[in-house]
């Protein structure tokens, strides 16, 4: 592999303090360096460009059960959106749910390098990693799904913390996960039933704890464990008028963990749990509620989860909430639940700009990102595909970064929404560091991925090059052009190698998986033969099958961490 | 020559299952496929008892089976096939635009072979009804 | 003398992964925890089996080496205009990528067995979705059990014992005692009558035995009360309905009359008629309170929905009702998956190409049309020129007319044992059984992802299914790279 130079672009570096600077970037053997010592040099000219981190995605539905679900119940939505087979790309179809090939090359087009799949199903984890396997161009890790776990739920509910994070460190290393994800916990657990829950103190059916508990207790296993992440929780009541309440508490129920002022809780997609009112039509937006908490306190980040409007297909592991949606939309619907652990459902939906509510919805993504004022608490997602498929990152980058884009919009949509929307009165347009942050910088700090998210010495060479002079291009008068030029990179570069030109794939690469590994000094989970007979009990899979072995990932990556118990 | 009309059926059997494991050329395969199952009923009607050699027919073709006294009655007016290259013989191969073609509910007649057609062994019956070019 | 356990049964789409194998001089000796079909697979798989590459010349199959049979397959493949690689089910997912890969390297169509099987299953889940679970959540939960043309005595045979009516859940007991207490007096009875019956001829006394009941016209008490139930629902009374509490009999054909009779009844409607499908009103009236009165019902249907008339529509009927049932509880339903890993082939399919099965590659994109790309329908439009068949036997199941164009064509065959395909080939190439000498990845009817193990060694000189596609296919490259083809761009007709 040759040494890279990357000559004279504008640098945006936001977690070394870079700022716009016109500076040269060194790239040897995969990583950046301070200087080149290879025998054989590329240079590119990057004058005129910015530079960035290769894009960090920190929740995005890509691979797994639910994902291929999706795929199977929508071949419609692929009829549309097809790609031929070259000589260096496999073939594949999109559109709201891609293909895993073609995944990986519309991500890497836009100049991202580091993708995170959010909701793995722990019995399925090995699912998860054939397609991850099968993604190519990015980074990428998992987060198996702990709230509803009945190895979780059965310690929490007695306070034995310390069982509860063996069995969670266990199942790191058994699922190869990255973080713990909160899925509308305790609530999963009742939907087994076809119930829910209706609050963060309304106690699980059969399992004696409310979802405070289990979110407190796992707040505390994280901590005791000292994963990277911190716990990423999909809110219970997401997506009901009046679940920005429900929000808060879940924010505030955390408060006082402790961890010297660093965030304990990551709220993901916030949009669809900042809702106020009390059904659909007095239904207005609880961005301001949740951005002045935020704003107040360092313990929290967010996620924007916005959307986009469009045809796509909504697709969580909040059966209870899919199954509301089915009833809303009577779309096709797919459930599927995972014994002793979580569920999934999957409904194509389609946002339009004349109906009251999806209006909202649009405007209260933009609102969060815009009045929560440090960048570093909120990212750019859409949830993809639930809120709007990731290839329509471009556009809203072009919403945050200029005020005209978002008016133009919100003169066409609903009436009523317009006139409730706080668009009007946020002046505020991101700037590139700003951007920065939100689509990468912010996004590795908040996953703990230290070599991601930045273009210091001994960060991976994972870069971004997008052709749009900031001394020459106004974002906030010409957005078309910074929306141009964030949809197709000039070059997206992954570990030191030119993978993209001008929008193309010129290489196809795989990728490393990410997984952690946390050291017990004293791993009750695996030692236990009471604790193996309650698996056996509890699965109709043998222990032994469960565990994915670290072979089965095409790169393994792991993360080992020294856990407190 | 008595004959029935049927809706005939075809399906997996447990003795299907277990006899493709020991080869599909195998005796113990072929025996349990060329067989249909007959209501003992039908059976009487048809004037034939358990082992006698049966002819059915469909649209599709015409091929001889070993009777069998069904221990899942009564279901007269249904005979069922096990699958396999006897009932292929004689199924719909239509698939109304579904890619399946119809194995089962197929109208089919049922009749007592005549003496000359027999069940033939399995390399018979692929030399029957399937050509190399 | 080693005992291999936590194998997963390379069988039916139970997919049992409990299994014992013992193994001594790199034999299976014996097979514990598996059903007769299981075992018969692990004891058998070894009789009748190839292990040499065969060709055919001047008509004959004759031993060739693999090189000249990898290099003949590639050619014949290479120089296809609109091949069709099916089978899939019985291999393991590694297999199955490669097959991917081959088809959209050479333009051909990529098919599983689900096109003869579930593929109807398939089609109905794309119009209307469905409402399921994993095994794990019947086995907790269930109340009642459906099993809707379905014969898991025959085809599933672990299926009550692992998953269903006689497993131990956290919220529902085993109803095996049940069931034995119901034998036990039905043995009594049986008992008595034979006994009277010899009573009355010593005494030269006829008695007569009791008339037969006339069929009840409504459902028995017993199915409303608590704990687990399983209804069996067929055109003919199955092994399973034997051991069922209540076997609904019903006429051919009918299935998707009585799903829509059911709706209509949970909506509070009434029905205009008498009976609907060989059933009276009564009983569906009772049904219908049962099925929205339990705490947790499954649905479990066999390929009799989808061979049937309507097909497709059968299954959208079964899958709406079950979805309506979800206003009122919890309601569940799963096709019964046949072939071990015919999920495993849709699954990887689909995150592959987007599509289940059925696709065509002839474009250079993943085209996807059933009842036009499907390979029963192109086999008997006659309009493929060659065919790989892996871990298939087509001759034994597709209908005689598709299969007589299957073989006319240039045909190559990589399977673990001889079948009436094989006999048709022109190349033949002989490979090691996953799941039993090779290790990879299975999914079970349910879609939880298992793993295959490797209990003996393959015979020397016999590869993996995967191993030999990947030679198939790098000699397919080559053979295009000196055809100038380059990146062979298709022809768009």
């Amino acid at each position: 592999m040759a040494d890279l130079l990357i000559k004279n672009g504008f640098v945006y570096d936001p977690l070394n303090g870079v700022n716009g600077e016109k500076m040269d970037i060194a790239i040897s053997k995969g990583k950046i360096v301070d200087k080149m010592d290879g025998k054989r040099k590329k240079i590119i000219d990057a004058s005129g460009m910015v530079v960035m981190p290769g894009g960090v995605d920190i929740h995005s539905h890509i691979a797994g059960p639910k994902v291929n679900a999706g795929r199977l119940l929508r071949p419609e939505d692929h009829f549309k959106d097809f790609e031929a087979k070259t000589d260096k790309t496999r073939s594949g179809v999109g559109r709201s749910i891609p293909s895993t090939f073609t995944t990986g090359y519309r991500y890497a087009r836009m100049g991202y390098t580091t993708v995170m799949e959010p909701a793995m199903p722990p019995l399925m984890a090995r699912h998860v990693h054939e397609e991850l396997n099968d993604t190519p161009m990015i980074d990428k890790a998992a987060y198996p799904m702990l709230g509803d776990c009945w190895f979780v739920l059965e310690p929490l509910a007695k306070g034995l913390i310390e069982q509860c994070a063996a069995y969670v460190a266990w199942t790191m290393e058994a699922t190869r996960g990255y973080a713990m994800k909160l899925v509308n916990p305790g609530g999963l657990e009742a939907w087994g039933f076809g119930r829910n829950v209706r609050n963060i103190d309304d106690p699980v059916p059969y399992f004696n704890i409310t979802p405070r508990e289990i979110i407190q207790g796992l707040c505390k296993v994280n901590q005791l464990l000292h994963l990277p992440h911190t716990i990423h929780v999909h809110t219970n009541n997401l997506g009901k008028p009046g679940n920005y309440e429900t929000c808060l508490e879940t924010m505030k129920c955390v408060e006082n963990s402790g961890n010297d002022g660093k965030p304990v809780i990551h709220v993901t997609h916030c949009q669809f749990s900042a809702f106020k009112g009390s059904d659909w039509r007095t239904f207005e937006s609880g961005a301001e509620e949740i951005a002045k908490y935020v704003n107040t306190r360092s313990h929290v980040t967010t996620d924007m989860g916005q959307v986009v409007f469009t045809d796509t297909t909504t697709m969580t592991a909040d059966g209870p909430f899919q199954y509301i949606l089915y009833q809303l939309s009577h779309n096709k619907w797919i459930n599927n639940d995972v014994e002793t652990e979580t569920s999934a459902g999957i409904v194509p939906f389609r946002y339009k700009r004349s109906s009251f509510v999806h209006a909202l919805q649009w405007s209260i993504g933009l609102e969060l990102a815009l009045m929560i004022e440090d960048p570093w608490k909120i990212y750019m997602t859409t949830d993809h595909p639930n809120a709007a498929p990731f290839i329509f990152y471009p556009k809203i980058i072009s919403w945050l970064m200029s005020r005209v884009a978002r008016e133009k919009l919100l003169k066409k949509v609903n009436k009523r929404a317009g006139h409730k929307s706080l668009l009007g009165t946020l002046d505020r347009e991101y700037s590139f560091s700003e951007l920065a942050i939100a689509t990468r910088a912010g996004q590795a700090r908040a996953l703990g991925l230290k070599e991601k998210g930045h273009l210091g010495v001994g960060a991976d060479a994972d870069i971004a090059i997008y052709d749009v002079n900031p001394e020459q291009v106004d974002p906030s008068k010409q957005f078309r052009l910074v929306r141009k030029a964030f949809k197709n990179a000039a070059y997206t570069i992954k570990g030191g190698e030119i993978v993209v030109k001008d929008g193309e794939v010129v290489k196809s690469v795989g990728g490393k998986t990410f997984w952690v590994k946390p050291e017990l000094s004293n791993p009750i989970f695996e030692a236990s033969p009471r604790l193996k007979k309650a698996f056996e009990d509890y699965y109709t899979v043998q222990y032994e099958n469960y565990i994915v072995p670290e072979h089965h990932l095409a790169v393994s990556h792991p993360i080992s961490v020294k856990a407190e118990v | 020559m008595p004959s029935l009309k049927v809706t005939l059926l075809t399906g997996r059997t447990l003795r299907q299952g277990q006899g493709k494991e020991y080869g599909k050329l195998s005796e113990r395969y072929w025996k349990s496929v060329a067989v249909c199952e007959i209501d003992p009923d039908d059976m009487k009607k048809l004037g034939i008892t358990e082992g006698n050699s049966v002819k059915i027919g469909t649209d599709h073709g015409l091929v001889v089976v070993r009777a069998i006294k069904s221990l899942r009655g009564p279901h007269a007016g249904r005979v069922f096939v096990p699958y396999g290259p006897w009932a292929n013989v004689i199924v719909n191969p239509k698939t109304h635009g579904t890619g399946m073609p119809s194995f089962k509910g197929i109208q089919a007649t049922i009749e007592p072979a005549p003496s000359c057609e027999k069940v033939l062994t399995m390399p018979e019956l692929l030399e029957r009804h399937f050509k190399k070019e | 003398m080693k005992v291999v356990s936590n194998v997963t049964c390379p069988g039916c789409g139970c997919l049992c992964d409990d299994l014992e194998i013992e193994v001594e001089n790199n034999t299976v000796k014996a097979v514990r925890n598996a059903c007769g079909m299981g075992e018969s697979k692990f004891l058998g798989y070894s009789l009748h089996r190839p292990q040499k590459p065969l060709i055919r010349k001047k008509g004959e199959l004759v031993e060739a080496s693999l090189s000249e049979a990898i290099r003949k397959s590639a050619e014949i493949l290479a120089n296809s205009s609109y091949p069709i690689l099916y089978g899939w089910s019985n291999t393991s997912c590694e297999a199955t990528s490669v097959g991917v890969e081959l088809a959209e390297e050479i333009g051909g169509i990529i098919d599983n067995t689900s096109t003869v099987c579930h593929g109807p299953s398939v089609l109905s889940i794309q119009d209307v979705g469905f409402s399921t679970c994993t095994l794990g959540q019947v086995r907790h939960r269930a109340d009642l059990i459906i099993y809707w043309a379905s014969n898991p005595w025959s085809a599933h045979p672990r299926h009550l014992e692992r998953y269903t009516n006689f497993t131990e859940g956290r919220f529902r007991s085993s109803a095996w005692n049940k069931y034995l207490d119901g034998l036990g007096s039905y043995r009594a009875e049986r008992r008595r009558q034979r006994a009277a019956k010899l009573v009355g001829e010593i005494h030269g006394v006829s008695v007569e035995t009791p008339p037969v009941e006339e069929p009840s016209k409504r459902l028995p008490h017993s199915l409303f009360e608590k704990g687990r139930k399983m209804i069996v629902v067929d055109v003919r009374r199955t092994r399973t309905a034997d051991i069922a509490d209540y076997f609904l009999q019903v006429e051919p054909n009918k299935d998707y009359e009585i799903f829509q009779a059911l709706r209509i009844l949970l909506q509070d409607g009434e029905l205009e008629v008498d009976s609907v499908g060989g059933v009276p009103a009564e009983i569906l009236e009772d049904l219908a309170d049962l099925l929205a009165g339990c705490e947790f019902g499954v649905l479990f249907f066999g390929v009799g929905l989808t061979m049937s008339e309507g097909k497709l529509r059968n299954i959208e009927a079964g899958i709406s009702l079950v979805r309506d049932l979800n206003q009122f509880t919890k309601f569940v339903i799963m096709p019964m998956r046949g072939h071990y890993n015919v999920t495993g082939a849709n699954i990887v399919s689909t995150w592959q190409t987007g599509y289940p099965f059925a696709v065509d590659f002839s474009h250079g994109y993943p085209r996807y049309n059933p009842g036009e790309t499907s390979v029963v329908d192109v086999l008997s439009r006659d309009e493929s020129d060659a065919a790989l068949i892996v871990a298939s036997d087509p001759v034994a199941n597709f209908p005689k007319g598709a299969s007589q164009n299957l073989i006319k064509n240039p045909l190559i065959v990589v399977d673990t044992g001889t079948s009436a395909t094989s006999m048709f080939a022109d190349v033949v190439l002989p490979s090691a059984v996953s799941g039993i000498e090779v290790e990879g990845t299975a999914y079970r009817m349910d879609r939880v992802p298992l793993p295959l193990k490797k209990v003996v060694q393959p015979p020397k000189a016999v590869y993996s299914d995967e191993q030999l596609l990947k030679r198939i296919l790098r000699e397919v490259r080559r053979i295009k790279k000196n055809m100038g083809g380059g990146d062979s761009q298709w022809l768009t007709c």
